[in-house]
């Protein structure tokens, strides 16, 4: 009797083409991919480079400004990246071909989750590129490969969100929905500015969301430059409270769509 | 297993009934499945049973309980009550999902990739896929397997959507209402496809609300309607069960008189020519015409398979409302 289970080698295979075309997709699809790339380039030459200040502070500007903004990057992409993605596949009916299959959904998300992070990171080398080319950032090696980790992780725990709101909402009203969600996050966690010069009761606000606790242990990677007083555990436990719990709702979710 | 009893038959009919008899075991079984959505039941205590190397199709009219029963058999959606098998586990479990395709109605594929692209991706998740090529072949997409879906036709992406459920090499395929929305020509070529697959050794289930191709594909008819199974048979057999024999003819017999010969059961008439519906034409034919030895364009068409679903799922409807 033939077999009818992978065996390991076809296991990671498997694996790994889902992740490949997962990216192809991300990359064709032009309202995700110039989009998603495009914003945060756009608001960081306006806010980074542009509109930079004339005193000289060690780089702390620029370098504050690229985490931010990388921050952002990689919450659209992976918002945009799974919220819609997802929810279009759910209403294409593709989701429930797959399901059909023997593709191990452990597979499935792992995929979307790491051709999200992986857009982020190439978010993140393009503002990296554009900053020490235009906007006097300097990084050393090591503050370089903590921005890509820190990249990798943010995506990893906005992933749960990102699938909690797919199964949740309608294909059609998914961009929306993840555009109110995620610019009000982005400005509110003191993305596109610092919170220092924002009214007072946003920084009471922004601890509540993941977008503030983001930006923070970005921030830290360069040992000076933030303003936070809260103890670093503090960040990454809160992230990984949130990404328990928006996993635990999105596992309800789909239990109850799938009834 | 019981031995079919030979029946007057058009040409195909013996075949069939010898194949019948030849389908193996159970690959998948229903017993007294019912599924509820809320208030509304979609299935009503379905006990089915699907065999090897055979072609089953359901028949019956949209919102008879067909897709719901594909949904459960692939592990979608789970049963409310009864028991379900295949291939002696549960729906959804890894060994039936890599033993099984389908091809779910209106589901489409991911307009950004290529048809090859999908092939590839799809046949990766099964343990012994048929190769790329081989499947492009069978499903005839050569000339397209290097386009994006986005730019398919209706039919290219039947094609496609019948190639990805064929590329992991399974036994039983499920296939829901795959010719849908197709023109004639498309439609044919898909019903070559699926008798391919039978060829193959592999067992066919498809869901349809067209008669001809129930009648055409399927070596049993299981006919679906609110969700409980109102007959089961090869197509013969469902005809005999609910069909008359039509009859067409200029007499100057009235239609009293039409109506009082036995077995007639309705007749019509559009001002040149009467229509008869009776069960025995052959004693109708001989009173008409010795009552009328002038009778003349004499046409008789064999029960179809049209009538006989119709009568049977509105019979049922009778039974239930009673």
């Amino acid at each position: 009797m033939k077999p009818t289970v992978l065996t390991t080698k076809q296991t990671n295979a498997v694996y790994g083409t889902e992740t490949k075309y997962e990216c192809v997709k991300l990359f064709r699809t032009r309202s995700f991919s110039l989009t998603t790339i495009g914003l945060p380039l756009v608001f960081y030459v306006l806010f980074g480079i542009v509109m930079q200040p004339s005193f000289h502070d060690n780089g702390n500007f620029a370098r504050s400004v690229v985490a931010c903004y990388a921050c952002f990057g990689m919450m659209g992409a992976t918002l945009f990246g799974i919220g819609v993605g997802v929810a279009a596949e759910r209403a294409m009916g593709w989701l429930d071909l797959k399901r059909t299959s023997p593709l191990p959904m452990a597979a499935y998300l792992f995929s979307k989750c790491a051709a999200v992070a992986i857009f982020s990171v190439l978010i993140l080398l393009l503002l990296v590129a554009t900053g020490v080319a235009f906007g006097g950032l300097s990084l050393t090696p090591v503050q370089f490969v903590a921005m890509l980790a820190m990249t990798v992780v943010g995506a990893v725990c906005l992933a749960p969100l990102g699938l909690l709101l797919a199964l949740t909402v309608s294909a059609s009203a998914a961009p929306g929905v993840v555009n109110m969600m995620y610019l009000p996050m982005a400005f509110l966690g003191g993305l596109w500015m610092p919170l220092s010069i924002l009214p007072h009761w946003i920084s009471k606000v922004a601890p509540a969301l993941p977008s503030y606790h983001l930006s923070q242990l970005m921030l830290r990677i360069y040992g000076s430059g933030y303003t936070d007083k809260l103890p670093m555990e503090a960040h990454w436990s809160y992230l990984a409270v949130f990404a328990a719990v928006t996993a635990a709702l999105a596992c309800l979710r789909f239990r109850g769509v799938t009834k | 297993m019981q031995k079919p009893a030979k029946i007057e038959h058009p040409e195909g009919e013996e075949t069939r009934t010898a194949q019948l008899a030849l389908a193996g075991e159970p690959v998948a079984e229903f017993k007294a499945v019912t599924k509820r959505y809320d208030s509304i039941e979609a299935l009503n205590k379905l006990s089915i049973e699907l065999r090897r190397r055979e072609v089953v199709a359901f028949l019956g009219p949209n919102g008879a309980g067909k897709t719901t029963a594909v949904r459960i058999l692939l592990g979608l959606t789970p049963a409310t009550s009864g028991k379900v098998r295949i291939f002696g586990g549960a729906p959804g479990e890894f060994a039936a999902r890599s033993r099984t395709g389908a091809m779910l109605q209106g589901a489409r594929v991911s307009d950004s990739l290529k048809v090859r692209e999908h092939i590839d991706l799809f046949r990766s998740y099964y343990p012994h896929p048929l190769s790329t090529p081989d499947v492009i072949r069978i499903a005839m997409l050569e000339d397209i397997e290097n386009r994006k879906v986005g730019q398919l036709s209706g039919g290219q992406m039947q094609r496609l959507s019948f190639a990805l459920s064929i590329c992991g090499d399974p036994e039983l395929v499920l296939l829901d209402e795959p010719t849908a929305g197709l023109d004639v020509e498309a439609r044919r070529g898909l019903w070559a496809q699926i008798r391919g697959l039978k060829s193959a050794g592999k067992t066919v289930l498809l869901t349809t609300h067209y008669l001809e191709e129930a009648d055409a594909l399927a070596d049993r008819i299981l006919v679906i309607n609110k969700g409980r199974i109102v007959s089961e048979g090869t197509p013969e057999q469902i005809k005999a069960k609910g069909g008359s024999w039509t009859l067409r003819c200029r007499t100057h017999l009235v239609p009293e008189i039409l109506r009082s010969i036995p077995t007639v059961c309705g007749v019509d008439f559009d001002g040149t020519a009467v229509t008869l519906r009776a069960g025995n034409t052959d004693e109708v034919v001989r009173l008409m015409l010795e009552l009328d030895p002038s009778l003349s364009e004499l046409e008789i068409a064999r029960p179809s398979l049209e009538e006989a679903f119709l009568g049977l799922t509105d019979a049922r409807q009778e039974t239930l409302s009673a």
